[in-house]
């Protein structure tokens, strides 16, 4: 199989600069990180302090949907160019999953 | 070109996962692969919703007797940290450092084993109290999602280690770059299920 690669080489300021890029890009992940850390603490910690369920279950649903969007937005790069298929897949995936789980949770009544 | 070509770190490509046609291919596949997995944990958790405290009269099993938070807190943070490490790995592989990015990736698939070891024991403390697979509908609906998972991760390490192994030598190049970045998007992937397992079965489970 054919790969038509042309291999160009940096100039030092280009690699500085991408090196540079590179550092603040994982600056901001490691940000990520601790926000999602943070989130999980909160999650567990308004299960452990016995708050009403019909408070508790909608905040830690949402801070699991925040979670999971920075996964996928960050960790997975979906933020970066060249993501619209992978955004259509994944948006699919979550619409038909929230029909099924709608579905199930509304419709079997046992 | 060669895809065994040897680049340096000035002449490595930017996106060095999208670089030829086949790691194209590949990305995009991949991505298409996860989507399907979204709906296949979507169904999971949409039966064990609506199964969940399905017991027979005279069985006591419920989520808020049953589950154990502390050991699930630490099962999370190990996953969470794992997702970390592999964006580590990312980061020296878009570097072209290939031995940062491997002893990255070994770290994160010792955090995964120590998040499937205590799986493996929740499981087998659930089983010693007779919350055995066929115990009631909940038993199966939750042995089924959990477990669907727990064998995510399984074939994830398993992955990894064969990359790991088989890459050694070799070293970082365009033919196994798209290879280590789709394994990390595997195991975000399996970190994202992990953050509404928790979510939904354990910490839903427990409020009631």
């Amino acid at each position: 199989m054919a790969h038509d690669i042309e291999i160009i080489e940096k100039t030092p300021a280009e690699y500085t600069y991408k090196k540079r890029n590179a550092d603040r890009a994982m600056r901001g992940q490691l940000m990520m990180f601790a926000l999602m850390i943070f989130m999980t603490l909160i999650s567990f910690t308004a299960v452990q302090a016995g708050f009403s369920p019909l408070f508790v279950i909608p905040v830690i649903l949402l801070l699991a949907a925040v979670q999971v969007g920075l996964q996928l937005y960050y960790f997975m790069h979906m933020k970066e160019e060249g993501h619209g298929l992978p955004s259509m897949f994944m948006y699919t995936g979550v619409l038909i999953g929230f029909l099924t789980v709608l579905a199930f949770v509304t419709i079997i009544w046992w | 070109m060669d895809l065994n070509t040897k680049f340096t770190a000035k002449s490595w490509p930017d996106h060095p996962e999208t670089a030829t046609m086949e790691a194209k291919n590949k990305f995009v596949g991949f991505w298409l692969f996860l989507g399907g997995e979204t709906i296949l944990f979507a169904t999971l958790f949409a039966t064990y919703l609506a199964l969940r405290n399905s017991v027979p009269s005279g069985n006591d099993f419920s989520t808020d007797t049953l589950f154990e938070l502390p050991l699930v807190f630490v099962m999370t943070m190990l996953l969470l940290t794992s997702s970390l490490t592999s964006v580590y790995a990312m980061y020296h592989m878009k570097n072209y450092n290939f031995k940062a990015m491997q002893l990255w990736l070994a770290i994160t698939g010792f955090l995964g084993l120590g998040f499937l070891g205590f799986e493996v024991y929740e499981f087998t403390h659930y089983i010693h109290l007779g919350f055995t697979y066929g115990n009631s509908a909940f038993s199966s609906a939750f042995y089924t999602l959990v477990g669907t998972h727990g064998l995510h991760v399984a074939i994830g390490l398993v992955w990894l280690s064969l990359l790991i192994l088989r890459n050694a030598r070799r070293g970082l190049n365009l033919y196994n770059a798209t290879k280590y970045y789709t394994f990390s998007l595997y195991w975000h992937f399996i970190d994202v299920v992990w953050v509404f397992i928790f979510t939904v079965v354990y910490l839903m489970g427990v409020v009631g």
